[in-house]
């Protein structure tokens, strides 16, 4: 499956910084901390209203500054995994992962399986540890059935062996689904096997 | 002779229960709609609007009283208009909910408005990037989020309106009709040998405010439970 590619000339806040991408599938974020990783990537997912510029993914274009456009973030769709994972609080893993009800079963058992989250269903995030948070959002972003893939930071908390067993099941689910991706990393190593462009803010 | 009838302290509990329940089952829609508009929306005239919402619970409870005396009286502003369609407000127990209404508001109002406030408005734009529009994010996702504090918003407006006396007995009067158990206390005080029965309705009155907030703690401690916060 062919992926849709991302075109991207965002003027970031704090300062005139400019991200530019044309015409990538699966684009890594990298700079210091406090740059805009984040903030693009939530401009991105079209809950930043304070970027200005212009994202297009693959034939939409999801904002344009210039004529005004800006497709509400439930029209896109992107599979977002904020930093802090951010589990609705309220409900168990289960209805965390199962939140939009876009994959059918056998997807879902694969996902969950893959990530190691399936034995967690009835757990709280609360209860969970950092790593199995960052899988728990990862689930639910992939199950979602995105549009494009955004990960801010999502293997920080993973050791060393789950974190390039999570990377490889990534990198080969979104080429299998033809899900573009932006990653936001700041180990350049994480990036090598899931992304085929690199951009370097600063 | 007004006031020498007997009064019935059956009467005066089911009255207080039913405009206790009511004013906070009516109130409780746009009181958090209201909260959720001053914690999550800048527009104009949003400090006058809260201003005006919150004024009740400043003002002595009798001006409230003539202040709307003034409105639904039969001489007042709208009182003619609903007179003209058969309806009276004033100095009957539909005054009676009405002022309860008023003066509990403010308190449901602020609960709610904190409540909604407190909750990290990061999980409704995750929600929103998941594909649930503003009505079903604020469903799934705010709303029980909120909860607690809005459970006690409702707790505040019931107990306020339950003791609710200087607006009622303005714009309700002290009939048979409208006696709650806050009036028909203060017209047993006045009256030799009502002690007892002053007595017997303020235990009532103690048992319905308990009631209440061992539900509100049982609520809370489900909810806690619920989100294991602890």
């Amino acid at each position: 499956m062919s992926a849709g590619a991302i075109e991207l000339a965002l003027r970031l806040p704090w300062g005139e910084r400019v991200l530019e991408a044309h015409g990538v599938v699966r684009l890594g974020l990298v700079g210091p901390s406090g740059i805009g990783k984040s903030t693009a990537l939530r401009a991105i997912a079209g809950v930043e209203r304070r970027v200005s510029g212009r994202i297009v993914l693959g034939e939409t274009v999801w904002q344009d500054s210039a004529s005004h456009r800006f497709v509400r973030p439930e029209l896109r769709r992107v599979g977002w995994v904020p930093q802090d994972a951010r589990l609705f609080p309220h409900v168990d893993v289960a209805a965390n992962v199962g939140w939009t009800n876009a994959a059918h079963d056998e997807l879902r058992a694969a996902v969950t399986r893959a990530l190691g989250v399936d034995g967690l269903g009835a757990r709280r995030p609360r209860h969970l540890s950092g790593g199995e948070r960052q899988r728990v959002a990862l689930a639910r972003a992939l199950l979602a059935r995105p549009s494009v893939l955004l990960l801010d930071e999502p293997f920080t908390a993973l050791d060393r062996n789950l974190r390039a067993q999570v990377i490889a099941f990534v990198a080969g689910h979104v080429r299998a689904h033809g899900i573009p991706l932006v990653v936001v990393s700041h180990d350049e190593r994480d990036l090598g096997e899931l992304v085929d462009h690199v951009v370097e803010l600063k | 002779m007004p006031g020498v009838d007997a009064i019935d302290p059956g009467a005066a509990i089911a009255l207080s229960l039913w405009v206790a329940t009511w004013c906070t089952v009516l109130g409780a829609p746009p009181a958090i709609a209201l909260g959720w508009v001053l914690a999550r929306r800048e527009f104009l005239g949003k400090a006058w609007l809260s201003a005006l919402v919150l004024t009740p619970m400043v003002l002595p409870p009798v001006v409230t009283g003539l202040v709307l005396l003034r409105i639904f009286g039969r001489r007042g502003v709208v009182g003619p208009w609903l007179g003209a369609i058969g309806i009276e407000i004033a100095f009957t127990p539909a005054a009676a909910l009405i002022a309860a209404i008023v003066v509990g508001f403010p308190l449901f109002v602020l609960s709610a408005r904190a409540a909604f406030v407190a909750v990290d408005p990061g999980y409704d734009e995750l929600a929103a990037t998941l594909g649930d529009g503003p009505a079903r994010r604020f469903w799934r996702v705010t709303l029980p989020l909120a909860g607690p504090g809005l459970v006690g918003g409702a707790l505040l407006m019931f107990a306020r309106s339950l003791g609710e006396f200087g607006a009622t007995i303005v714009l309700a009067g002290n009939s048979d009709d409208t006696r709650t158990i806050a009036l028909a206390i203060y017209s047993l005080l006045e009256r030799p040998g009502g002690q007892d029965q002053a007595w017997s309705l303020a235990w009532a009155s103690v048992v319905i405010s308990l009631v209440a907030l061992l539900g509100y703690e049982w609520f809370i401690r489900r909810q806690r439970r619920r989100l294991e916060l602890q």
